[in-house]
């Protein structure tokens, strides 16, 4: 007997075990109907539900951010109404985007969010590249223990991890209490309600975000080439700059990504950290919302938020297309 | 090239000190006898006995431990179906509509996410009756949404690495696609189905935004109590609170990953 046969007898008794039938592809044309009915359902399901629960839902942000604020079930105008006569009423309403863009206060809210979400970006890749080239770098049984205490930060509470720091930079808080203790300052500095305590909620919340893309790429990366240029007489700095850094471009603009756009619309951080005087947009949706109870208002910042995000959130998709296209191909 | 063996090491040590010193300072103060959470005042359990005393928290803890286990469920599910068509589907119709729709929740900010669910299920109210009001199943979906996300990428990577040849044999001796998924390739998932499973129920389990516009006035979840909470001044009791969270997430990922490697050895 050959191996060949060997290896499909094998695969046969492993079949029949699994409680198979006993024969090669009978497929009648039913079963074959059957199967593509089948391939239907399997697409149709998470389908319907992405649409119904992600797709949809933007729609009627976007129909309601052209509604009119009212005292009521629900809290807004009806754009489309039917009045007597069997006329059919459209009434877009723009007054809350004009409302957004003479309102000082919201464009500020919008360029500073931006601001804080780039200088967090940069600062999480100045602190997350060497972190993830370390790792990259070290042997493959300290790379699994280090991956393991990048990630596991992300598995315990946002919340909790946020909440951390209010009492480490408060006024009595530990650094405060450090430095009064050992005599280098008199009054506590102001630390938590700063930008600041803002940047470092920020950066730290999402550095493995930055990390884990990162290490990625330079993981793959061929040493072969840095090892070439430095054999060639390259500088290290210049190794760097013009082979490592090309290289692992895919992972900076993932990791990038990872960090800046959900920063832009962050909530929880600009509320437990920021000052009083911290503008971020999201605090803006969630006031207007909570507080404000104005939906339409809210609806048309969501609106002008996303398409703000529009092209880092493109930027981002074609990057994890391309990964998952890479992974099918090997 | 003599600066650098030590440059990295040391970036590498500072930058896991500061992912690890506020959780770690967190754990400690939570054994703290005095009030003030920075000020060390002998060691003590009081905490936790308060926090166990505290029946708003308990109750909200139950409330997110519910929500967290169905949606990681379906989200599995549905996260699982979303990255076989993904993987092995090929061209389809509104194939790029659907990957959108996969990648984007990752990214998506809360606040949008939140608001434009809450607006889905007010509006569905008011149309078709359902659902009557808001409370857990609302946010159930809600968060089965954005997870199903993250599962879809977590079993997309694991489905793209896999060896198809098992499941080619098995089709080739007469198995019917689903049994030959069913049998073959869903055991060869499971790594990922666990780690999917895992990462959705703590994502759920975390969320406070999202939960907060999709809740209704009886479903008030843990983050929303920890945060209204923290918002009126620092408590030992969120000590506590973190410290067993902290744990739980430990040991969980600990096992976890002991038995991936177990198994990865296995197959070598």
């Amino acid at each position: 007997m050959t191996t060949g046969s060997d290896t499909r007898a094998r695969a046969e008794r492993l079949w029949a075990r699994a409680g198979g039938g006993d024969g090669g592809p009978r497929l009648t044309r039913l079963q074959r109907l059957a199967a593509r009915f089948g391939r239907g359902a399997v697409i149709g399901v998470p389908y319907l539900w992405l649409l119904l629960f992600f797709l949809l839902p933007f729609l009627i942000v976007l129909k309601i951010s052209f509604a009119e604020f009212r005292i009521g079930v629900p809290p807004y105008t009806p754009l489309l109404e039917w009045l007597e006569g069997g006329y059919l009423q459209i009434r877009l309403a723009l007054g809350n985007y004009l409302f957004l863009g003479q309102d000082p206060l919201y464009i500020s809210a919008y360029l500073s969010s931006l601001k804080v979400a780039a200088v967090s970006t940069l600062i999480a890749l100045f602190i997350g590249y060497p972190m993830a080239y370390a790792i990259a770098r070290a042997s493959p049984s300290w790379r699994a223990v280090f991956l393991l205490l990048v990630i596991l930060p992300f598995w315990t509470s946002f919340l909790i991890r946020v909440y951390a720091w209010i009492g480490i930079l408060k006024n009595n808080g530990l650094i405060n209490n450090a430095l009064m203790a050992l005599g280098l300052i008199d009054d506590p500095l102001p630390l938590l309600n700063t930008e600041i305590s803002l940047y470092v909620g920020i950066v730290y919340s999402y550095l493995p975000f930055m990390v884990l893309p990162l290490y990625a790429t330079l993981e793959k990366m061929d040493v072969s080439l840095i090892e070439a240029a430095a054999d060639l007489g390259c500088r290290p700095l210049r190794v760097f700059l013009t082979v490592t850094l090309p290289l692992s471009m895919p992972g900076i603009v993932a990791g990038s990504m990872l960090v800046f756009i959900p920063a832009v619309g962050e909530f929880v951080i600009p509320d437990l950290l920021g000052g009083a005087d911290t503008l971020m947009i999201g605090k803006v949706l969630w006031s207007e919302f909570f507080t404000n109870r104005d939906w339409p208002v809210a609806s048309a910042v969501a609106i002008a938020m996303l398409v703000l995000l529009v092209i880092p959130i493109v930027i981002f998709q074609h990057y994890q297309q391309r990964q998952a296209e890479r992974a099918e191909e090997t | 090239m003599r600066a650098r063996p030590l440059f990295l090491p040391s970036a590498l040590a500072l930058g896991l000190t500061f992912l690890y010193a506020p959780i770690l300072l967190l754990v400690l103060f939570s054994f703290n006898e005095s009030r003030l959470v920075t000020v060390w005042g002998g060691f003590s359990l009081k905490w936790y006995g308060a926090l166990f005393r505290n029946e708003q928290m308990l109750e909200a803890a139950l409330v997110s431990l519910r929500i967290a286990t169905t949606s990681a469920t379906l989200a599995t599910v549905l996260g699982t179906l979303a990255a076989l068509i993904l993987v092995r589907f090929g061209r389809f119709r509104g194939r790029l509509l659907f990957t959108g729709m996969i990648t984007a929740p990752l990214v998506m900010p809360e606040v949008i996410t939140g608001l434009s669910l809450l607006l889905l299920f007010v509006s569905l109210e008011t149309t078709l009756g359902w659902p009557s009001g808001r409370g857990v199943d609302t946010i159930i979906i809600a968060h089965t949404t954005f997870c199903t996300a993250y599962v879809a990428v977590v079993v997309q990577s694991r489905l793209g690495g896999l060896d198809r040849s098992v499941e080619e044999a098995a089709m080739d001796l007469g198995a019917r696609p689903l049994k030959a998924f069913l049998v073959i390739t869903l055991p060869m998932l499971a790594p990922a189905l666990v780690s999917g499973w895992l990462l959705s129920f703590t994502l759920s389990l975390d969320d406070l935004v999202i939960a907060s516009f999709v809740a209704g006035p009886a479903s008030t979840t843990l983050p929303m109590v920890v945060f209204s909470s923290v918002r009126l001044g620092v408590t030992p009791e969120i000590n506590a609170l973190a410290t067993l969270l902290v744990l739980v997430a430990t040991v969980t990922i600990l096992v976890a990953a002991a038995v991936l490697w177990r198994q990865e050895r296995g197959q070598r």
